[in-house]
């Protein structure tokens, strides 16, 4: 069943056309990696779907309804969630704060400051520290866990590993694994592709603001993604 | 106006770099043949008129400093006021030691400067609120303190005496002379200081500050240039003002509505252009000259248009200009342009702008 | 006048200026609008606690009840209308904005009531004139000790809904970054629109008390604001109960000023204030406020 369905969408960053046309669904339970050069328009495009950013022209499409004008904050409430580039957590509030504050106008579901917890268990002893003081894979887990807390029917994380020691990226990706076994509808952003295709269960390429390739991570090497990554490729979306 | 391959900026794409369209030629030899009409305006137009455009001078001056320093310095200062008292008691305390009027005017704007200079020290690494507030304590302070003293009138006020040896039509004449001189040299220094790599390290500063410096643009000494021809100014317009009205309290001189009147011609002119302020003085003389007298509905007609300015043409008047006709009056900035093509569109203070931006 | 006593009544008269201070201080903290008009807001409170209190003969205290919801709903108001407006246009609108509703209102009250200067002391009764007499040197007025009370209880109040409420969790959030506090679901507008309405209540109560203790005219205004921002400045940006600290240092600084000398009471505490911003204090203070 689709769940999200982007038509033509464009968006600009300042003077720049980001995103340039960009189709693509997603539908339930499906995990979606996009993967693209920096700059390329994954991250306007990410908070476009999210509504932090104005869309210039094209459609987006949630649950059948078309949600292209509506406000971030009441998108949280239709059950989209995104986990900011660079975690943006709340510097002064603690993490059991930041968990709390983004769960107040939740819809009821699965996901309460206990469970994520239990989800992301390094979270366990840190819950009355300031978000400031956390390390950035400790930052990262609190960032995807207050996007859990709104109860989304469709994550999106932006960069999941950037900035992060591998160690942690470990870490990070054990919980969204879990996560995604659960059935959660998941669009991620992730620089590394050996890291996005073990997770993913499609693979969006993004040059430039269009889509240069769409395919199922089954269905194609890495080498082919590594092509239209640099534009090497002449193909546009499936 | 051959292609230039190679050219200044390394353009190998047939692109020149100009200073100046054939509009703000036109425009620049409009403005001197202006400026040479003004001068001879006491002779051929009546007393009233004179004092009217006397009147104009002074906000225009008020206009232009508030706009170098908000529109080109980033600076919100609520405080000018203290310039505008500072400078017209100077004047009184110049000619109490017998200094003649005028060159006491003269004076009194330099005085003025060197007071921006040391207040500085204290308001400059502010920003923002804190700056606004610091500066408009400052203010406060300087009139509590001439209101103490009594060589100085007090709070009840006190008289420029020393005009008297002029009679009336020739105080007003040079007294229209000196506003319209310091004018002119206000506004040609705001031009020079646009005109030169200043002006394009006064915009990258206003924009963001930190790249600012980051590339080499030295913020501070920029800022305090600012500061103190500000100061310059503002004394200059105070002492004009006591020039032509005589008399002054503390409370009046100093008093904060002369930063709402700068707020109000910046705003409505547009705030940040060199031509914005100007035509926020005019607009601002004209609507004092009709509706001044009303008192109490004045200022709230003014309270109100300024607001109505801020929330739907936070840009200006001028700007309403600019974005339909693609111009600017005076050669400020740097245009780009293809001999074959259409001109592309430049900033004001230096910067440019593609046309398919 | 002992000394003791002027620095006692310098500490109660910074309550009242911490009240003033409460709401500039607030919605500096959450939405960084510097209310140039909340002196005049002030103002226009006391004024309205004047009409209820003379058209329905009651004391003031009875009559800020209707007039403090008033108040608040025309925040609520001023921030969705005109002020949620200026904060997309910079840094710079809203100073221009609030400067321009300041004029209306102070001339608008001008219109209204004449340039008289006037006092709600007498409606409120002998709580506005009798002191706590210690001894012969040394007198704590009861309504400059109530208003010093109702500060700690409403900066308290205020504190306390920041740190332990939802709605305070929100707020901070807000504050500190309104784009993220969207994505997870925190409409800006709605916190934004209700900090003002708690600082226009705070201002209105100001204002009432102001018109109780001493007296108010409709250009008090200008008067209120400079002190409402010395009282945050000194007491640093952003810390609530700072800026009780920072009043109570001013109404001091006044309070000894004017013991020197009566016409010295105001300069006092501008040449305070100006010692501040020009200490380490408070150059630290002014880069961390633009740090966000």
């Amino acid at each position: 069943m689709t769940l999200l369905e982007v038509q033509d969408l464009h968006a600009r960053h300042g003077l720049l056309q980001a995103v340039r046309g960009v189709s693509f669904t997603v539908s339930q339970g499906e995990t979606v990696a996009l993967v693209g050069a920096n700059g390329a328009g994954k991250s306007t495009m990410l908070r476009t779907l999210a509504g932090a950013h104005p869309a210039s022209a094209g459609s987006v499409r949630f649950d059948d309804v078309d949600i292209t004008g509506v406000p971030a904050h009441r998108r949280v409430a239709l059950g989209i969630a995104l986990v900011p580039e660079g975690r943006k957590l709340f510097a002064d509030l603690t993490v059991e704060e930041n968990l709390l504050v983004a769960g107040r106008r939740a819809k009821p579901g699965p996901w309460t400051v206990e469970t994520v917890v239990a989800a992301f268990p390094m979270l366990k002893p840190l819950r009355n520290k300031k978000a400031s003081q956390l390390s950035g894979g400790e930052q990262q887990a609190t960032s995807i866990g207050r996007a859990l807390m709104t109860n989304p029917r469709l994550l999106m994380v932006d960069e999941v590993s950037l900035g992060l020691a591998p160690i942690a990226v470990d870490a990070v990706y054990e919980s969204l694994t879990s996560l995604i076994k659960s059935g959660s509808t998941v669009v991620l952003v992730e620089q590394d592709l050996r890291r996005a295709m073990s997770v993913a269960d499609r693979v969006i390429c993004i040059l430039e603001g269009k889509i240069v390739l769409e395919a199922a991570t089954a269905s194609v090497s890495r080498e082919l993604i590594t092509e239209a990554y640099f534009g090497l490729r002449a193909q546009g979306s499936t | 106006m051959t292609t230039v391959r190679g050219g200044p900026i390394g353009s190998s794409s047939g692109w020149l770099v100009r200073r100046s369209t054939r509009a703000s030629a036109v425009a620049s030899v409009v403005s001197l043949v202006l400026v040479v009409a003004l001068f001879l305006v006491p002779e051929v137009m009546g007393a009233n008129a004179v004092q009217q455009l006397t009147s104009l001078f002074t906000f225009l001056i008020l206009a232009i400093m508030w706009n170098a320093l908000a529109g080109y310095g980033g600076m919100v200062s609520v405080g000018q006021q203290a310039f505008i008292g500072f400078g017209a008691y100077s004047v009184i305390f110049l000619t109490q030691h017998g200094v003649t009027p005028y060159l006491a005017v003269v004076i009194a704007a330099f005085a003025s400067a060197a007071l921006a200079a040391i207040e500085s020290l204290l308001v400059l690494p502010l920003r923002g609120g804190q700056f606004a507030v610091g500066t408009w304590v400052v203010a406060e302070v300087l009139a509590l303190l001439v209101t103490l003293d009594h060589s100085m009138g007090g709070g009840s006020g006190i008289s420029l005496h020393g005009l008297n040896r002029y009679s009336i039509t020739d105080r007003r004449d040079y007294t229209y002379w000196l506003s319209l001189a310091f004018m002119v040299l206000l506004l040609g220094s705001v031009f020079l200081l646009l005109r030169r790599r200043t002006g394009a390290a006064l915009q990258a500063i206003r924009d963001d500050e930190e790249a600012a410096a980051s590339v080499g643009v030295r913020v501070r000494p920029l800022r305090f240039l600012l500061f103190v021809l500000a100061g310059f100014g503002c004394g200059a317009a105070g002492a004009l003002i006591l020039a032509n009205t005589s008399f002054i309290q503390p409370t009046s001189i100093f008093g904060v509505q002369y930063t709402a009147y700068m707020i109000f011609m910046v705003l409505v002119g547009g705030l940040g252009t060199f031509e914005g302020p100007i035509i926020g003085a005019i607009v601002f003389f004209v609507i004092q000259y009709n509706f001044a007298d009303e008192g109490a509905w004045y200022l709230i007609g003014l309270g109100v248009v300024a607001m109505g300015f801020a929330l739907f043409l936070p840009r200006g008047l001028w700007s309403l200009l600019t974005d339909r006709l693609h111009f600017q009056l005076l050669p400020v900035g740097y245009r780009l342009t293809r001999p074959e093509k259409l001109p592309v569109i430049a900033n004001e203070g230096g910067g440019v702008v593609s046309e398919h931006g | 006048m002992s000394w003791v006593n002027a620095v006692v009544q310098g500490l109660l008269l910074g309550g009242l200026y911490a009240l003033f201070a409460c709401g500039l201080s607030l919605m500096f903290g959450v939405m960084r609008i510097i209310n140039l008009a909340h002196g005049d807001i002030a103002v226009l409170g006391a004024f309205l606690v004047w009409e209820v209190s003379f058209t329905y003969h009651v004391s003031p205290f009875i009559a800020l009840l209707p007039v403090l919801p008033i108040m608040a709903a025309f925040g609520y108001v001023l921030q969705r209308s005109v002020l949620a407006r200026s904060l997309r246009g910079g840094p710079l609108i809203p100073l221009l904005t609030t400067f321009g509703l300041s004029i209306v209102i102070q001339n608008g009250l001008l219109q209204a009531y004449s340039p008289d200067v006037r006092s709600l002391g007498a409606k409120a009764g002998t709580i506005s004139t009798k002191s706590w007499v210690i001894n012969s040197r040394l007198a704590v007025p009861y309504i400059g000790l109530l208003v010093l009370v109702l500060a700690v209880v409403v900066l308290g109040g205020l504190q306390l809904t920041l740190r332990r409420t939802p709605f305070g969790r929100e707020m901070r959030a807000t504050a500190l970054d309104p784009d993220t506090a969207a994505l997870v679901g925190i409409p800006a507008w709605s916190v934004y629109a209700k900090a003002t309405a708690i600082a226009l209540a705070t201002a209105t109560l100001a204002g009432a008390f102001l018109a109780i203790r001493s007296t108010f005219q409709p250009s008090s205004g200008p008067t209120q604001l400079i002190f409402a921002f010395e009282a945050v400045v000194i007491g640093g940006l952003g810390s609530l109960w700072g800026t009780l600290g920072g009043g109570i240092v001013l109404g001091i600084a006044q309070t000894i000023g004017a013991n020197i000398d009566p016409r010295y009471s105001i300069l006092a505490g501008h040449l305070v204030f100006l010692a501040v911003l020009a200490s380490p204090r408070g150059r630290i203070l002014a880069s961390r406020s633009t740090a966000r």
